[in-house]
């Protein structure tokens, strides 16, 4: 029972980590390797706004927030737009962007144990004799709050139609007045965003740590490529299978080797479909 | 930007003496002679010198140890990111294997330093190849992010089994005989890299290389196995990192978990795109400049990483070419403005 429980949680939390990343490919086609510290530097901002500035738990939380969309826009803006198309640069300047942002970080300070969000309730509750603490129960409503969220905005408004339009096809989408320079930023921003939201839920079970920037981003990625880059479906799906994947090796294997698992499943996705479970079209040309 | 206006352009023209010591004729003249030879012969010359240059000084020489290991590592990364069209972000992994294997060679099968370094770097190549090999058919974004875990990944594994020492390494590992060794070794190692890549790119398998990575469906189309070339390239580079990771370990006589960390894997992209990538000496250029600040920047522990990404992205963003082609460019051409 635990495992079934802890999976569904634990594949949650994968989702919510790989949400983002898998946005801002879809639409702009740029793999945002500095995902990971955003994800550190919103539960940083949140910290900082809470103790320092005191502002309360919720306030500071959606101050961060709105920092790190700006953030991220601004990160589009000035420096991934000169180089998009050149997926070398892409790649190179983005990873630079969350290295400078997380060793900055780190420089600054933030290390070992002593960053903690506090989690939103206290206590735990007992679910078919699995004992789990109310945020673990946070994690999963949240986040498929969440991707809920996500769909109705894709789906039913104006801006998120126009996002899913650009990454069907963004030369069909600018053809009917779609600007996909602006609509890239929008989407680095709300991705930066679902990062930091990610890490507002998911903080409070750990501490912040520089380390968990880089975890993030290798989890992000795996789940991504699993799923088939750029799809949704395909990115959620893939969290479930690579959660329970996990949380069955610690049970058999131990804790070390989590981290494997996901490593392993990019690998075999990779030789055995490289397009992803739920890859598109194209997606098989453009990778092998 | 003196003479620039809004009705003109700059016209870039190829010097004389540029055009001339093209071809075979060049020969014929000292004066073609010394203007080919004169920017390699600095290269060379100033490599080879500042050992000399520093030998008051034991501190700096350890870092132009540090400078060749890094500039190997560059190398490597620019011959497989310019020419064979495969960004491996990974840098560390390859400097990992060859300290491990350079290590356990060493203090194991007690093979003296001077042999277990050119030994490991072979071993450690093939090593790497093989385990590269799943993720050849793999281009652009995807193999940079697999090629990104790969160090992670055998750091967690080494830790989580416990293998060759667990988190403590290998310890023990001879030394160079002498500092002068050890420096003239290494540079012996970059200048024949540099020298040697490029004169391997200009033969036809170099011209296989950037099909490649140009238009690999073109390639392949034309009966060539792409993956035997990519495999090829991986071990080329390969073989470089593995030769800085192996003199490494003997340098600090320690191999461990910290060779398969993020600086390797940073520095010499940031070394190339500073310095200029596809030219193979930008890198070597790039580690010159980038490895004595990060030397000046030790104290400021982690802000180092912090530094070169920033310089990195400055340099993507605002100087894309990078300080060799922009020289080469200066060297080579004239330029003028001209009424349009």
């Amino acid at each position: 029972m635990d495992i079934i429980i802890y999976g569904i949680i634990n594949s949650v939390s994968l989702a919510l980590m790989a949400v983002g990343f898998t946005l801002v490919y879809g639409v702009s086609r740029l793999p945002n390797f500095a995902h990971g510290a955003l994800y550190v530097l919103t539960g940083y901002l949140t910290w900082i706004l809470m103790n320092r500035v005191g502002l309360n738990y919720l306030l500071s939380a959606l101050v961060a927030l709105g920092l790190t969309g700006v953030i991220g826009a601004l990160m589009y803006q000035l420096v991934l737009i000169r180089v998009r198309g050149m997926p070398i640069s892409e790649i190179i300047a983005s990873y630079a962007i969350g290295l400078a942002i997380l060793e900055g970080l780190r420089w600054g300070g933030l290390k070992g144990g002593t960053f903690r969000l506090p989690p939103f309730v206290e206590g735990s509750v007992s679910i078919f004799g699995v004992s789990v603490d109310y945020q673990r129960i946070f994690v999963v409503v949240l986040g498929a709050g969440l991707m809920g969220a996500l769909l109705l905005f894709v789906n039913g408004t104006k801006l998120g139609l126009a996002l899913k339009g650009m990454a069907q096809d963004e030369r069909a989408a600018m053809t009917l007045g779609i600007d996909s320079d602006r609509m890239a930023v929008v989407a680095t921003a709300i991705g930066s965003m679902l990062a930091g939201a990610a890490a507002i839920i998911l903080l409070p079970l750990g501490s912040i740590v520089v380390e968990s920037g880089y975890h993030v981003l290798i989890m992000a990625v795996a789940v991504c490529i699993v799923g088939g880059l750029g799809s949704w479906t395909g990115a959620v799906m893939a969290a479930f299978l690579i959660g329970f994947a996990q949380i069955l090796t610690v049970v058999l294997f131990g804790a070390h080797f989590q981290v494997v698992v996901a490593l392993l499943a990019i690998v075999v996705t990779l030789i055995a479909r490289p397009s992803g479970l739920f890859g598109r079209q194209k997606e098989l040309e453009e990778r092998v | 930007m003196s003479g620039s206006k809004a009705d003109s352009r700059k016209e870039r023209l190829d010097r004389g003496i540029k055009v001339r010591s093209d071809g075979v004729y060049a020969i014929s003249s000292w004066r073609e002679i010394t203007y080919l030879i004169t920017p390699r012969l600095l290269f060379i010359v100033g490599l080879a010198l500042a050992p000399l240059l520093l030998s008051g000084a034991p501190y700096w020489q350890r870092v132009i140890s540090i400078v060749c290991s890094y500039s190997l590592l560059a190398i490597g990364f620019d011959f497989l990111a310019n020419y064979v069209g495969l960004v491996s972000l990974g840098g560390g992994f390859y400097v990992g294997v060859g300290a491990y294997v350079a290590a356990l060679l060493n203090t194991s099968l007690g093979v003296p330093p001077l042999l277990s370094i050119p030994l490991a770097a072979i071993i450690g190549g093939v090593i790497c190849t093989i385990l590269f090999i799943p993720c050849l058919p793999l281009r652009g974004v995807y193999f940079a992010i697999v090629s990104l875990m790969y160090p992670l990944l055998a750091a967690r594994i080494i830790e989580a089994f416990d293998l060759f020492g667990g988190t403590d390494g290998i310890l023990g590992v001879d030394g160079f005989p002498n500092a002068w060794v050890e420096q003239y070794v290494l540079i012996l190692a970059v200048l024949v890299a540099v020298f040697g890549l490029r004169r391997f790119v200009e033969e036809d398998i170099g011209l296989v290389f950037r099909g490649v990575k140009d238009n690999d469906q073109a390639v392949k189309a034309s009966g060539i196995n792409i993956t035997v070339y990519k495999a090829l390239g991986v071990f080329v580079a390969s073989v470089l990192g593995c030769l800085a990771g192996a003199c490494l370990s003997s340098m600090y006589m320690w191999a461990g978990l910290s060779q398969f960390a993020l600086d390797f894997s940073i520095i010499p992209i940031a070394a190339t795109v500073v310095g200029g990538g596809g030219t193979l000496v930008g890198p070597v250029i790039g580690c010159l400049i980038l490895v004595p600040v990060s030397e000046l920047l030790r104290d400021f522990g982690s802000l180092r990483i912090a530094v070169y990404s920033v310089v990195l992205t400055g340099f993507i963003v605002f100087k894309s070419e990078g300080i060799i082609p922009y020289a080469a460019r200066k060297y080579e051409q004239f330029e003028r403005w001209v009424e349009i």
